[in-house]
């Protein structure tokens, strides 16, 4: 009789835990992936998850002791119905789903919403402010000494009768730190044509080389002295990172140009090249967007230009009102973060997170 | 049509590669890739004005005998050895015209190229990038001069976190009690740069993507054209 009891509230049990094993398609993608969910028995020792390809071949996705879970299975062929196969094990026994779902491609990445409307937001402020400043408002825009320097420089190396060297970056012309250097470039060259002073120019990639050879070409055609351009002072030197510093590093000790100015995308070489030309006793002026290396610029250079600031040089120097209405663009998403950061952190301290995770999603 | 054609240009690819970073539907989530890949194919074509350029630069100097022309013929010199090894016994696995050269491998170690590649190119490279260490304890020297109230308050940061680094932090605090462990060395150089110097370096990133978003906006929309080698 209790044996017969036992049996029953068991099975009773076993009831109670309806095996499930589904697949659906993942929203709001590019169709590459489906979400397995399954729940099972907590008696399960094992759980093996596999999908069976066209050709009727047996890949397993997934190999688990947990009972209930679930799992994303990625790099999936678009628009395509999908079979899987759920082998769950039990002490004695063993159980087989099977089921089945379509990958379908989307049209817009849900997760990316929030960044969306902060790129929205930021995109209309500037151009809202170049459209001001189209109707002649003038902004107020405050002054960056590095950029301000840049005459100093100048003037130094022309009464030193010294070159000026101005190195790019490290990175291609992939990376918009390059093309904002290669726009402060322009400005330089300019200015360089019209004082009559040497520029060099050593270049890393060969893209580089050819677009800062057009933008020095140009600049000294606008300063009306195409005669005095040297097409040799911009070159190439090697791709190699380091290879490229010890190029340098002999430019600035042979030459002893009066000015280095360093524009664009550094890592580790920074700080040799800094000091190498801090040892030469030549002006410096740094600018770039890598946190990492602005310390060394910092410590080493007469002026640095932080992070924005390097990208907002071709506006400043331009005076354009246009380019300048822009950078009241930026000052209006710095304020739209401030104001994300302390309502998110309100928002926090309640144990809100609704917004977090709004933001937060656009970088999962 | 010379200035109109790359800002028509500029315009689109800005467009169509903003789109494709929220719409997952084809074609727009292989335009990126796709355009990756013709970088990279004009970037291969691009190598041969870089190496143009890099022999002209050094035959004319080397011909009209300037100050320090040597160099610069070691640097031809150089460049013309890895280029012949590697053109005629290849490297690593590739042959070259001339097959993997097994004799001249066998006496070497390796190809030519690899041997040149592995006790010349590298140890210079290392070299080079041993200099860092002297040129940080000299910049650092420079930095750490108490000039003012921030330099004070720098050189104090700085030697919390360098001395909380070592094993010396750990010996000269380990000695305080558990109520006063935030005063620990290797604990506060880790709150140091866990929240003060993350939240600085948050807000240079910050800044820095608002300036990316400013400038590629003043790219696509033909307001920014210096990059063209000129202005309007």
């Amino acid at each position: 009789m209790k044996a017969g009891l036992l049996i029953f509230l068991i099975f009773i049990s076993w009831g109670l835990y309806a095996n499930s094993f589904t697949a659906m398609d993942s929203p709001w993608d590019d169709g590459k992936a489906i979400i397995l969910n399954w729940k099972l028995s907590p008696m399960t020792r094992n759980v093996q998850i596999q999908r069976i390809t066209d050709s009727e071949n047996i890949v397993t996705v997934l190999n688990t002791t947990l009972p209930e879970g679930e799992f994303v299975d990625s790099a999936l062929e678009v628009n395509h119905e999908h079979h899987y196969r759920l082998i769950a094990q039990f002490d004695e026994d063993t159980l087989s789903l099977e089921t089945t779902a379509t990958t379908r491609e989307q049209w817009f990445y849900m997760r990316k919403l929030g960044f969306l409307i902060l790129l929205v937001i930021v995109c209309i402020a500037i151009i809202y402010y170049i459209q001001s400043a189209r109707r002649g408002k003038e902004f107020y825009i405050r002054r960056i000494a590095g950029l301000d320097s840049m005459e100093e420089a100048i003037g130094r190396a022309t009464e030193k009768g010294r070159p000026i060297l101005y190195v790019p970056g490290i990175s291609d012309l992939d990376d918009i730190q390059t093309i904002a250097s290669l726009t402060i470039l322009s400005h330089l060259a300019e200015r360089s044509a019209e004082y009559n002073t040497e520029l060099i120019v050593p270049c890393r990639f060969s893209m580089v080389l050819s677009a800062a050879k057009e933008v020095v070409k140009e600049a000294y055609i606008k300063a009306g002295r195409p005669d005095a351009y040297k097409a040799e002072n911009i070159f190439y030197l090697t791709d190699d990172q380091f290879g490229y510093v010890a190029g340098i590093d002999g430019i600035m000790l042979r030459e002893k140009p009066a000015a280095n100015f360093f524009m664009g995308s550094f890592y580790a070489e920074s700080l040799i090249l800094a000091e190498t030309g801090f040892a030469t006793g030549a002006i410096q002026t740094a600018g770039t967007a890598q946190a990492h290396q602005l310390p060394f610029f910092v410590v080493s250079c007469d002026y640095t230009l932080i992070g924005e600031e390097l990208f907002a040089a071709s506006a400043y120097l331009s005076k354009d009102p246009q380019q300048l209405g822009s950078l009241k663009g930026h000052d209006f998403g710095k304020l739209m973060v401030i104001i994300l950061i302390i309502v998110g952190v309100i928002l926090e301290i309640f144990g809100i997170s609704v917004l977090k995770d709004f933001i937060a999603g656009a970088s999962s | 049509m010379k200035r109109s054609l790359p800002l028509i240009l500029a315009f689109l690819v800005g467009f169509v590669v903003i789109l494709s970073e929220f719409i997952p539907h084809r074609p727009f989530n292989q335009i990126v890739s796709t355009l990756e890949q013709w970088f990279m194919i004009i970037s291969g074509f691009a190598i041969l004005l870089g190496q143009i350029s890099l022999i002209r630069m050094n035959t004319h100097k080397i011909v009209n005998k300037l100050p320090d022309w040597q160099y610069y013929l070691a640097g031809l010199i150089s460049f013309a050895l890895m280029l012949i090894f590697g053109i005629l016994w290849g490297m690593q696995e590739t042959p070259g015209l001339l097959g993997s050269g097994e004799g001249i491998s066998s006496w070497l170690g390796a190809k030519p190229f690899d041997y040149l590649f592995t006790n010349a190119y590298m140890p210079l490279s290392a070299t080079l990038f041993s200099l860092l260490a002297f040129f940080i304890a000299s910049a650092a020297y420079r930095a750490f001069i108490i000039r003012g109230l921030e330099s004070n308050l720098l050189m104090i940061t700085a030697v919390i976190v360098i001395i909380g680094r070592t094993s010396i932090g750990t010996m000269l605090t380990g000695w305080l009690p558990e109520s006063m462990q935030f005063w620990h060395f290797p604990i506060l150089a880790d709150f140091i740069m866990e929240y003060p110097n993350s939240a600085a370096q948050r807000a240079i990133l910050i800044s820095a993507g608002l300036g990316i978003v400013g400038s590629s906006l003043r790219i696509i929309l033909g307001i920014e054209r210096s990059y063209l080698g000129g202005e309007k």
